[in-house]
């Protein structure tokens, strides 16, 4: 494919030499039905009618490495600093629903997240953070139900109930097998869980946001707009199918599923997106299933700017498109942002990297003007297409997979994560993506021009240095957690977990009681592993 | 070492790819094993969340010249020596007539620790953003078959 007498967006759609505005309107485009006003049906230019005139996104830098003490300092940092909400990166085995002290956790415990055992980890975690004040996004997927419970618990422990707390858990499994790939069950059970979770919250936690369906994780895995735009809206719909199937009304459950997009280069796509991904659940809650509320249509969002797109050549030139990166999300109309560290190709980022990331978000806020009006390039004709186009494509995806499910998205996403499709696809753009940046086709700055520049590299920059005293700490704190509990009690809470797994009840109450008795993550993760087996990556490539 | 005049489309050299650990970003171990197979290699890839001494097992088993390993979570640094000591104990590495097997890793590895990963017998250290290229050509040039 040669793209330079011929241009597409990143995602290959092809692009005219101009648009007029004469165009908008044309192909059966019908503003009126198509746009709408902000904050009203289809949503495509905004969830709320004044937008950030309103309120501000949410600056959420998403934080964590070593102990919970060490994150737990890390937060303070950025909360003295300009940020707003909190966000929760978890290690590799607890992501996965391993205790710190497996075999398979050497060297990764607290490296790329905090690491938590416990109950207690958690509570240390958030300690003396206002957690009425800052809103907390737990980013864990199958595992949530113990992490979020761990949260509860910790939250009952402070005084403060569960109708008060407001916060995210990620808790979108299916992404899981082709998108993080940090699953720890196989899709059947994982889809079981997240719809626990679902459910227990609308009844008990009901201003909490029971599943950020998410697309960033797609993209990072190599996906282009089109495909993280058409998976994430399909794992929605395998979710509401899901809790439909267990009887809940939609417009009971549906206010409370936000979702989480990645931002890439392509500028004008990628406003494009975020457009058509509104309008998108906007038309297929309301009328595929039977949504009455607007809250339950309208689609609230969280975005962070794609590491992959970060290099280790000119690292300072990363500020530079996280910036663009960013701008994207806010003309696109994100909820809440993070955006990624400039060092991010090295190491997890730096405090000093932390600190331009917000201050790119805070410039963005108070110095461009931007977030004056709410969907300021709606109606222009470049951007009007490309939402249609990205709309149309993404939905020819969903169709194929409804198919694989015979009308059914629920058994469609089981089969076509199941089968390695929607893995297959990625690989393919991933590939294609590489390819171009390999041939130059696809110009990256300092990287395949003719400004590379070999000795350009960290040079003087001060990278994040992780102690890895960290991990021999984590793991006394987990035998010393083991020593002081009852046995008894936690027998008891493992055994109460296997039961009602086995009678397909609703497993939060179990998890509860045995997280508060002691019982850790892997333990209980460890169980359901035994009940409902593991799940091995088929390797698609 | 060998001369690339060994590798012929008759004999190519073999290549184990593998994570080791939790880890699971494996969108660049997938490129990578999808352009070394169009550059005419044969590709065995292990999967993720195995240990070094399964990759060491399937090594041997599969009669491989090279083993690549991708890390993105920053263990480099751990995993490794054990890779390289159970490379030497299934055999692979060491006291070996046909010669070591190749052992390169690749992944979110900060430029300070390329000598550390060298000096524990790692024969390429390839970061994040190493066009496919480049280590189609490294195995080319210093693959003995």
């Amino acid at each position: 494919m040669t793209v330079n007498d011929d241009y597409h967006t990143l995602s290959g759609i092809p692009i005219e030499p101009l648009y007029s505005p004469a165009q908008v309107g044309a192909d059966g485009f019908d503003p009126a039905a198509d746009l709408g006003k902000p904050g009203e049906f289809p949503f495509t230019r905004g969830a709320y009618p004044t937008m950030y005139r309103g309120r501000l996104w949410t600056r959420r830098q998403i934080a964590g490495f070593g102990t919970a003490r060490a994150t737990n300092e890390r937060y303070r940092f950025l909360l003295a600093h300009g940020q707003t909400g909190l966000s929760t990166d978890f290690d590799h085995p607890t992501l996965t629903g391993y205790d710190s002290d497996h075999e398979l956790a050497e060297g990764e415990v607290g490296r790329l997240g905090v690491a938590i055992d416990t109950a207690a980890d958690m509570g240390e975690l958030f300690d003396g953070i206002p957690l009425d004040q800052a809103s907390v996004s737990l980013t864990i997927n199958h595992p949530a139900i113990v992490l979020l419970a761990m949260f509860l618990h910790t939250a009952e422990k402070r005084g403060m109930p569960w109708e008060s707390l407001r916060g995210t858990v990620q808790n979108d499994s299916l992404k899981e097998f082709h998108g993080q790939k940090t699953f720890a069950l196989p899709p059947g059970p994982a889809l079981k869980l997240t719809t626990d979770v679902l459910e227990f919250c609308t009844k008990h936690v009901p201003n909490w946001y029971t599943i950020s369906i998410s697309g960033y994780h797609t993209r990072e895995a190599g996906s282009d707009a089109i495909q993280e735009l058409a998976f994430t809206i399909a794992q929605g719909m395998a979710y509401v199918e899901s809790a439909q199937r267990r009887g809940l009304a939609v417009d009971s459950f549906a206010p409370r599923l936000s979702h989480f997009f990645g931002v890439h280069n392509d500028f004008f796509e990628e406003i494009a997106k975020f457009r058509a991904a509104r309008r998108m659940w906007a038309r297929l809650m309301r009328d595929r299933y039977g949504a009455t509320r607007p809250e339950s249509m309208r689609m609230r969002f969280h975005t962070q700017t794609l590491g992959s797109t970060l290099v280790r050549q000119d690292p300072l030139n990363n500020i530079l498109r996280g910036g663009l990166q960013a701008l994207a999300a806010v003309l696109g109309g994100t909820q809440s942002l993070h955006v990624s560290g400039y060092d991010e190709a090295y190491d997890i980022p730096s405090e000093g990297a932390m600190r331009i990331s917000l201050a790119t978000q805070m410039i963005l806020a108070h110095e461009s003007g931007v977030a004056a009006t709410p969907d300021p390039l709606g109606g222009s004709a470049y951007l009007e297409t490309l939402t249609n186009r990205l709309e149309e494509a993404a939905m020819a995806y969903i169709k194929r997979i409804d198919g694989m499910g015979n009308g059914s998205m629920l058994d469609g996403m089981l089969e076509a994560v199941g089968s390695g499709y929607i893995e297959s696809e990625i690989a393919q753009a991933s590939y294609r993506y590489q390819q171009r940046v390999e041939s130059g086709d696809y110009t990256i700055v300092g990287v395949n021009d003719e400004y590379r520049d070999e000795a350009a590299s960290a040079g003087s920059l001060e990278l994040f240095e992780f102690d890895y005293a960290e991990e021999e700490r984590q793991i006394e704190r987990l035998t010393t957690a083991r020593q002081s509990r009852s046995e008894k009690a936690a027998a008891d809470g493992l055994r109460e977990i296997v039961n009602t797994a086995r009678a397909d009840g609703n497993l939060m109450p179990a998890i509860l009681t045995a997280v508060g008795a002691g019982v850790t993550e892997g333990e209980i993760m460890g169980a359901l592993r035994d009940e409902w087996g593991e799940y091995v990556d088929p390797g698609v490539f | 070492m060998t001369s690339q005049a060994h590798q012929t489309p008759a004999n190519p050299p073999r290549v184990l790819l593998a994570k080791l650990g939790l880890d699971g970003h494996d969108r660049g171990v997938k490129v990578i094993a999808r352009a070394l197979r169009d550059a005419g290699m044969e590709v065995v890839y292990l999967g993720m969340r195995v240990t070094a001494d399964q990759v060491a097992a399937a090594a041997a088993q599969e009669d491989v010249d090279v083993v690549g390993i991708s890390v993105l979570s920053g263990a480099h640094m751990r995993l490794m020596p054990r890779m390289v000591e159970a490379l030497e104990r299934h055999g692979l590495r060491g006291d070996r007539e046909s010669g070591d097997v190749m052992l390169l890793v690749g992944g979110t590895i900060p430029d300070t620790d390329v000598a550390g990963l060298k000096g524990m017998g790692v024969d390429g250290v390839f970061p994040v953003g190493t066009f496919t290229g480049e280590m189609v050509e490294f195995i080319r040039d210093n693959a003995k078959l």
